[in-house]
C-alpha cells in the first residue's frame, strides 16, 4: 500500500558524503523534499523544498506555528510518511529502511500508552516486539523509568498518571530499545514549567552521555534554544524551512545559561525568524 | 445499585398496567364460569355479552372483578398465578420430573450454550480473517449480513429436518440454529474492535517494525476486548432465541420452547407464559454473568472502571 520512494532513481546524484573511518558523520538529509497531502478539500502543501542535513549527535529543534509541517517531517524521516518529491535518507539508508532497521525511537505529540498494559507494561512492549531477554527486559525497564523520574510507577496503569507522567513514560518507552536517533513530538508540550525544565536538563544529559542525535519539535523558543545545536524555523503554507541556526553555545549547558546574552540574542533571532514567516503566509 | 430505583419503578409500572389489563381481559371468560357456577351475571347470556366490552362487563358485573385472577384457563393470567406455577414446576418438582422447569430449562440451556461457543468461536475467526484479508471482507461481510435477513422461523425448521435426514439429532442441531444467530454480533464487534486502533496506535508499532501478528496480540485483540464483550451479551440471548425457536416448530418434547408450545395446544396459557418468564430470567442470568466476567476482566487488564 505504501509505495516506496525511488531516491536513487529520482537523484542519482546523492551519495552520502563519507567520514574519513568510513562513517558518515551525516544522519539525516534532506534535499529538495516535498510533500502535498490530496485532501477532500484539495491539495495541502505541508512540505516545500525542504533542504536539511544533520549530522551524527545533532540536537536540533523544528520550531514554527502550528500546522508549518513540523510533524509532517519528523514523519517523513521516520518513514510514517512519504515524501511526493525530493530525497530524503536516514543513516544513509531510506527512511523506510532506517525504520526497519530500528533506527530510532520516536516520541509522539500525545503519549498513547496502552490503557490494558501497566506503565512498565508500555515500556516493555517495544523490548517484546524487538526480542529482548526477559532479564535484560526488566533493567532497562528500571532504568528508563529512573531517567523520567518515575521510579515506583512501574505497576501502575496509565489512567492512573497525570497527564505529564504519561508522556514521561512515553518518553521512557522510545528511549528503552536505545535506538542511536530519537525523534521527538512536542514531548514536554504538556508539562509545567518546573517539570520542564527539570526534563529539558536531564535530556541535554542523556544526550551528551550517550551521543544520540535528536530531532526535536517544540513551540517553545527558550526550549528550543536552550537544548539544541541546531535550530529549525519553519513558516506554514506551504511549510518550509525560513532559518536554520547553528548555535554557538556549548555542549554543556547548565539552565543559567538562559540569561546569557548570547542565549538571548539567539532567542531574538529565532523570534524574527518565526515573525518573518508569519508576516509571508 | 444506581439503577435500582429506576428499574423497580418501570417493573411496578408494567405489573400495574397488566393487573388492570387481567379484568377486562379475562371478563367475558369469567362471567361464563360465573353462571355455570349459578352466580347472578348481566346480562345473563353470553350472545348478549358479546355486545359488551370487557371493560363495560366489568362496570356491569363489579362483584366478578376478583374472580377475573383465578382463573384456571385465563386469556391473561395474573401475574400471582405465574409466580406460583414458577415456584411450584421450578421448586416444589424434583428436577428429573418432565414437569419442572428446572429440567426443561436444561434442556434449553445446554443447546444454547453450546450454540453460543460455536457462534462466537465462528464469529471471532471470521472477525479476524475479514480484518487481515482484503478478499474476505469484501466476501464474507455481505452474506453475514444476508444470513441475518433470512427469518429464523422458516429457517430453523429447514435445519432440523435436513440435519435428521442425515442422521444428526438431539443438542446438536439446536446448537447450530443458536450459532447462526449469535455468531453475527460477535462478528460486527470484533471487526469494530479490531479495527478499533487509531493511526498512532498502529505507526507506533510500525516505528518499532513489528509484525502483522504481533500487531495483533499486542494491539488489535486487548484492544477488542470491550467491543467482544458487548457481543457477547447480544450473542447469548440471541443463541436462547435461537434454541426455543428451534424446539417450536419441531415437535420437541422438552425445553422451554415445548413448554410454551404445550401450553398453548392444550389450553394452559399458565403454562406458556410460566415458559416464557422462565426463559426472559434465564436469560437476564446468562447477560448477567457476562457482565460479571467483563467487569472482572477489563479490571484485570487494569482498564480504568466505568
Ligand atoms: N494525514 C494528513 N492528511 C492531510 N493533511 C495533513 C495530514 N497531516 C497533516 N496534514 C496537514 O499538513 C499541514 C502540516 O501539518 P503538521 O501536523 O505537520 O503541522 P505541525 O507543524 O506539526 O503543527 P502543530 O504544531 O499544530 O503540531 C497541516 O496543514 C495539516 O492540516
Ligand atoms: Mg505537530
Amino acid at each position: 500500500m505504501y509505495e516506496r520512494p525511488k531516491l536513487q532513481s529520482l537523484t542519482p546524484s546523492i551519495t552520502p558524503t563519507q567520514d574519513a573511518d568510513g562513517l558518515s558523520p551525516l544522519v539525516i538529509r534532506a534535499s529538495n523534499l516535498d510533500l502535498t497531502f490530496q485532501t477532500n478539500d484539495g491539495p495541502v502543501h505541508a512540505l516545500k523544498d525542504v533542504n536539511l542535513e544533520v549530522n551524527k549527535g545533532d540536537f536540533v529543534s523544528f520550531i514554527g506555528p502550528s500546522g508549518c509541517g513540523k510533524t509532517t517531517f519528523l514523519r517523513c524521516i521516520a518513514g510514517l510518511e512519504t515524501p511526493t518529491s525530493g530525497a530524503l535518507s536516514v543513516n544513509s539508508m531510506t527512511p523506510d529502511d532506517a525504520r526497519r532497521a530500528r533506527a530510532y525511537g520516536y516520541v509522539f505529540q500525545a503519549a498513547g500508552l496502552y490503557p490494558w498494559r501497566t506503565i512498565g507494561g508500555n515500556i516493555r512492549l517495544p523490548l517484546e516486539i524487538m526480542g529482548f531477554s526477559k532479564a535484560e527486559m526488566g533493567e532497562r525497564i528500571k532504568r528508563v523509568l529512573n531517567l523520567v523520574d518515575l521510579e515506583g510507577f512501574e505497576k501502575k496503569f496509565p489512567w492512573q498518571l497525570s497527564g505529564g507522567m504519561q508522556q514521561r513514560a512515553s518518553i521512557a518507552r522510545a528511549l528503552a530499545f536505545d535506538a542511536d536517533i530519537l525523534l521527538m513530538d512536542e514531548p514536554f508540550g504538556a508539562l509545567d514549567e518546573i517539570v520542564r525544565d527539570h526534563l529539558n536538563e536531564q535530556l541535554l544529559q542523556l544526550w551528551a552521555r550517550t551521543e544520540k542525535t535528536i530531532a526535536f519539535v517544540t513551540h517553545s523558543i527558550p526550549e528550543a534554544v536552550y537544548l539544541s545545536t541546531k535550530i529549525v524555523v519553519m513558516s506554514p503554507r506551504p511549510g518550509r524551512i525560513s532559518d536554520v541556526i547553528e548555535s554557538p553555545l556549548p555542549r554543556d549547558r547548565p539552565l543559567s545559561i538562559r540569561d546569557s546574552a548570547e542565549f538571548i540574542a539567539i532567542a531574538n533571532r529565532v523570534r524574527d525568524g518565526l515573525h518573518a514567516g508569519h508576516g509571508q503566509g | 445499585m444506581k439503577s435500582f430505583f429506576p428499574v423497580v419503578t418501570v417493573v411496578a409500572a408494567v405489573l400495574l398496567i397488566w393487573i388492570i389489563a387481567v379484568v377486562p381481559m379475562n371478563m367475558h371468560l369469567t362471567a361464563d364460569q360465573a353462571q355455570r357456577d349459578g352466580l347472578v351475571v348481566s346480562p345473563d347470556t353470553p350472545i348478549a355479552r358479546q355486545d359488551f366490552s370487557g371493560l363495560g362487563l366489568a362496570v356491569r358485573n363489579s362483584h366478578l372483578i376478583p374472580l377475573t385472577y383465578v382463573n384456571i384457563r385465563p386469556r391473561l393470567p395474573s401475574p400471582h398465578q405465574i409466580a406460583i406455577e414458577l415456584y411450584d414446576t421450578v421448586i416444589d418438582k424434583k428436577i428429573t420430573s418432565k414437569r419442572s422447569l428446572v429440567y426443561h430449562g436444561w434442556v434449553t440451556l445446554a443447546p444454547t450454550l453450546l450454540g453460543f461457543a460455536i457462534g462466537t468461536l465462528l464469529g471471532i475467526m471470521l472477525a479476524v480473517g475479514i480484518v487481515f484479508s482484503r478478499v474476505m471482507d469484501r466476501s464474507v461481510m455481505p452474506w453475514a449480513i444476508v444470513s441475518q435477513t433470512i427469518p429464523i422461523l422458516a429457517l430453523a425448521p429447514m435445519i432440523i429436518v435436513v440435519m435428521g435426514a442425515a442422521g444428526i439429532q438431539g443438542i446438536l442441531p439446536k446448537a447450530v440454529i443458536a450459532a447462526y444467530l449469535s455468531f453475527f454480533p460477535v462478528v460486527v464487534g470484533m471487526v469494530k474492535g479490531l479495527r478499533s486502533p487509531e493511526g498512532m496506535q498502529l505507526d507506533l508499532l510500525r516505528t518499532y517494525h513489528s509484525s502483522n501478528s504481533q500487531g495483533f496480540w499486542k494491539l488489535r485483540l486487548p484492544a477488542s476486548t470491550p467491543y467482544l464483550f458487548a457481543s457477547l451479551k447480544i450473542g447469548i440471548s440471541a443463541s436462547l432465541i435461537g434454541t426455543i425457536v428451534a424446539e417450536l416448530p419441531t415437535g420437541a418434547k422438552a425445553g422451554f420452547g415445548a413448554r410454551m408450545l404445550v401450553g398453548d395446544q392444550y389450553g394452559q396459557p399458565i403454562l406458556s407464559w410460566a415458559a416464557l418468564f422462565a426463559a426472559a430470567i434465564t436469560a437476564a442470568a446468562l447477560v448477567g454473568i457476562i457482565g460479571m466476567i467483563e467487569r472482572g476482566t477489563l479490571r484485570q487488564m487494569g482498564m480504568k472502571p466505568a
